[in-house]
């Protein structure tokens, strides 16, 4: 049994009289990457906002690294990287001076950081490109440089939001390619919310779907599946626990918000 | 004790001087907007300004009209420049900027100084420009080491002021355009409810009390009383500082408080 490292119980959101996330409870294990799947509007984005201390929750609590996100949010900042959703990087800046920036808010001593901001830049493949404006990057270039900067002081839960939104294969592929390395060098747990099925087939140790803000269904893909019974795919489970297709329930600002990003990263 | 009592207000100014060190940092890659915003105070000053000063309507004591709104059109550049910084905020907030930032240790009241500190630095350039023309133009001007220094600070602070001001207000309308409306609507009010082109002697009765309760008739004040050889403050210069640091303490205080709004 290993260590949990996120232990989320009965949060609640509320905006108004609706209800985003109803009472979710689940743990995550040190070093494990966990899929939060729904289509948007289930509550997945506002789960993440909660816990990376954004937004405080209407009611329930978790725990981060050993954290209260109620009432120990900087010791929970301290020990979290995250990537939004949104492009979170400044185009009008080099890649060098981004790392840079989060390198001193983060307080890693003087002498460590441009070590610490090399390595980094070489851990996501950014070597050759770290003194070029990050305007001029292309999207996969971006996700990798904002995962660079969210994982500078090694946190022990990286969040990540649609880390592979607006992504062509290719760079979805070399995205995932060094999220899975971070974890294997530094033990980072990764906290993710997707609506790819394939990529939480494939990378996840474990998957929580959410619907109308629950958790209809928590397991690994495996175990998932065979709720079901035999021969049934990840994508007949989702229709089964969430009540629908995926694609479903898009409000207009999610849409736009997520075809801004595409075009930024596109 | 006093090692760990100190900590949390270094941390604090060095987190704030490292938020300013990011915005600077992006002017310059692009300078360009330095330039442009030295247009606007070169027409106040050139066409406005002469031609007022010509009219010889305006009484402005024992000092030339042209003399008077020098500082006064400083102040001015400076506030139509800052008021307007909100929407670089949401413009980060529409990215996923803000939020990687609220994310992070940082603390809330630093973003928001730092902020506000750099619009001031980069307002700057405008101070230049003013000074520029007033020699040109034959402004007698203060260039004691310390005068200059006094309108340094004034000028920071004043953008410091008017920024975080801006900043809260895109706290709370959140989209571009509200926030366009809402800056158009407070800009001219807050300029013309000032004595940055005429002295608040002349002004009736219940604009004069509203005058007396803006930040920008201070910062006019303050300006006009280093800027101009011979000058002296109406409401005396410390007081003006006492307004303008005290303005500027609320305003960051307010902002803290209010910029986690724009990463929900």
């Amino acid at each position: 049994m290993s260590d949990i490292v996120l232990e989320i119980k009965n949060l609640t959101r509320r905006f108004g009289a609706f209800t985003a996330v109803d009472a979710l409870t689940l743990s995550v294990n040190a070093g494990e990457v966990f899929g939060l799947l729904s289509s948007n509007g289930a509550g997945k984005t506002t789960t993440i906002k909660m816990l990376t201390t954004l937004l405080p929750p209407t009611s329930g609590e978790a725990c981060v690294a050993g954290f209260s996100i109620t009432n120990q949010a900087v010791g929970v900042r301290r020990a979290i990287g995250y990537v939004p959703q949104a492009v979170s990087v400044d185009g009008s800046l080099t890649g060098y001076e981004n790392l840079l920036i989060f390198a001193k808010l983060y307080d890693l001593p003087r002498r460590e950081r441009p070590a610490r901001i090399a390595e980094a830049l070489e851990f996501m493949n950014l070597t050759a490109d770290g003194g070029r404006m990050v305007g001029e990057y292309s999207g996969g270039m971006v996700r990798r440089l904002e995962i660079a900067q969210a994982t500078l002081h090694r946190p022990k839960v990286l969040f990540l939001d649609e880390p592979t939104v607006g992504l062509d294969p290719i760079a979805r592929d070399a995205v995932w390619k060094h999220l899975v390395d971070l974890r294997a060098n530094y033990g980072t747990t990764l906290f993710f919310t997707t609506h790819y099925l394939e990529e939480a087939e494939t990378h996840c140790d474990r998957m929580a779907i959410m619907h109308k803000g629950k958790v209809a269904a928590l397991g690994s893909c495996k175990e998932l599946e065979a709720s079901l019974g035999s021969g049934h795919t990840l994508n007949d489970v989702f229709v089964h626990y969430a009540g629908s297709a995926l694609d479903s329930g898009n409000n207009f600002r999610a849409v736009s918000a997520e075809r801004a990003t595409a075009e930024r990263l596109g | 004790m006093n090692a760990t009592s100190i900590r949390p207000l270094t941390g604090f100014i060095e987190k704030t001087f490292v938020i300013t060190e990011f915005e600077l940092r992006k002017l310059r890659h692009d300078f360009t907007e330095l330039v442009t915003r030295a247009l606007q105070p070169a027409l106040w000053l050139l066409i406005f300004g002469q031609v007022f000063s010509r009219s010889g309507m305006m009484h402005t004591g024992n000092i030339p009209y042209l003399d008077f709104i020098a500082p006064g059109i400083l102040a001015q550049s400076v506030l139509f420049v800052a008021i307007f910084f909100g929407i670089n905020v949401i413009w980060e907030r529409d990215l996923g900027i803000v939020q990687k930032f609220l994310a992070s240790p940082t603390p809330r009241a630093a973003l928001v100084l730092g902020k506000g500190f750099s619009a001031g630095i980069r307002t700057l350039s405008q101070g230049v420009i003013v000074y520029i023309l007033s020699l040109l133009l034959g402004v007698k001007l203060n260039w004691s080491p310390l005068a200059l220094f006094n309108v340094l600070i004034i000028v920071v602070l004043a953008a410091t002021l008017f920024s975080t001001f801006s900043l809260i207000i895109a706290c709370i309308v959140k989209t571009r355009e509200r926030f366009m409306g809402v800056g158009q609507v407070l800009t001219m009010p807050l300029f013309f409810a000032s004595n940055a082109i005429y002295p608040t002697d002349i002004m009736p009765g219940w604009l004069k009390v509203i005058s007396h309760l803006n930040p920008l008739t201070y910062v006019v004040d303050a300006l006009r009383t280093c800027m101009l050889a011979g000058s002296t403050s109406v409401f005396g210069l410390s007081l003006d500082y006492v307004v303008i640091l005290f303005t500027t303490t609320i305003l960051v205080f307010l902002g803290a408080r209010l910029y986690p709004r724009l990463a929900t």
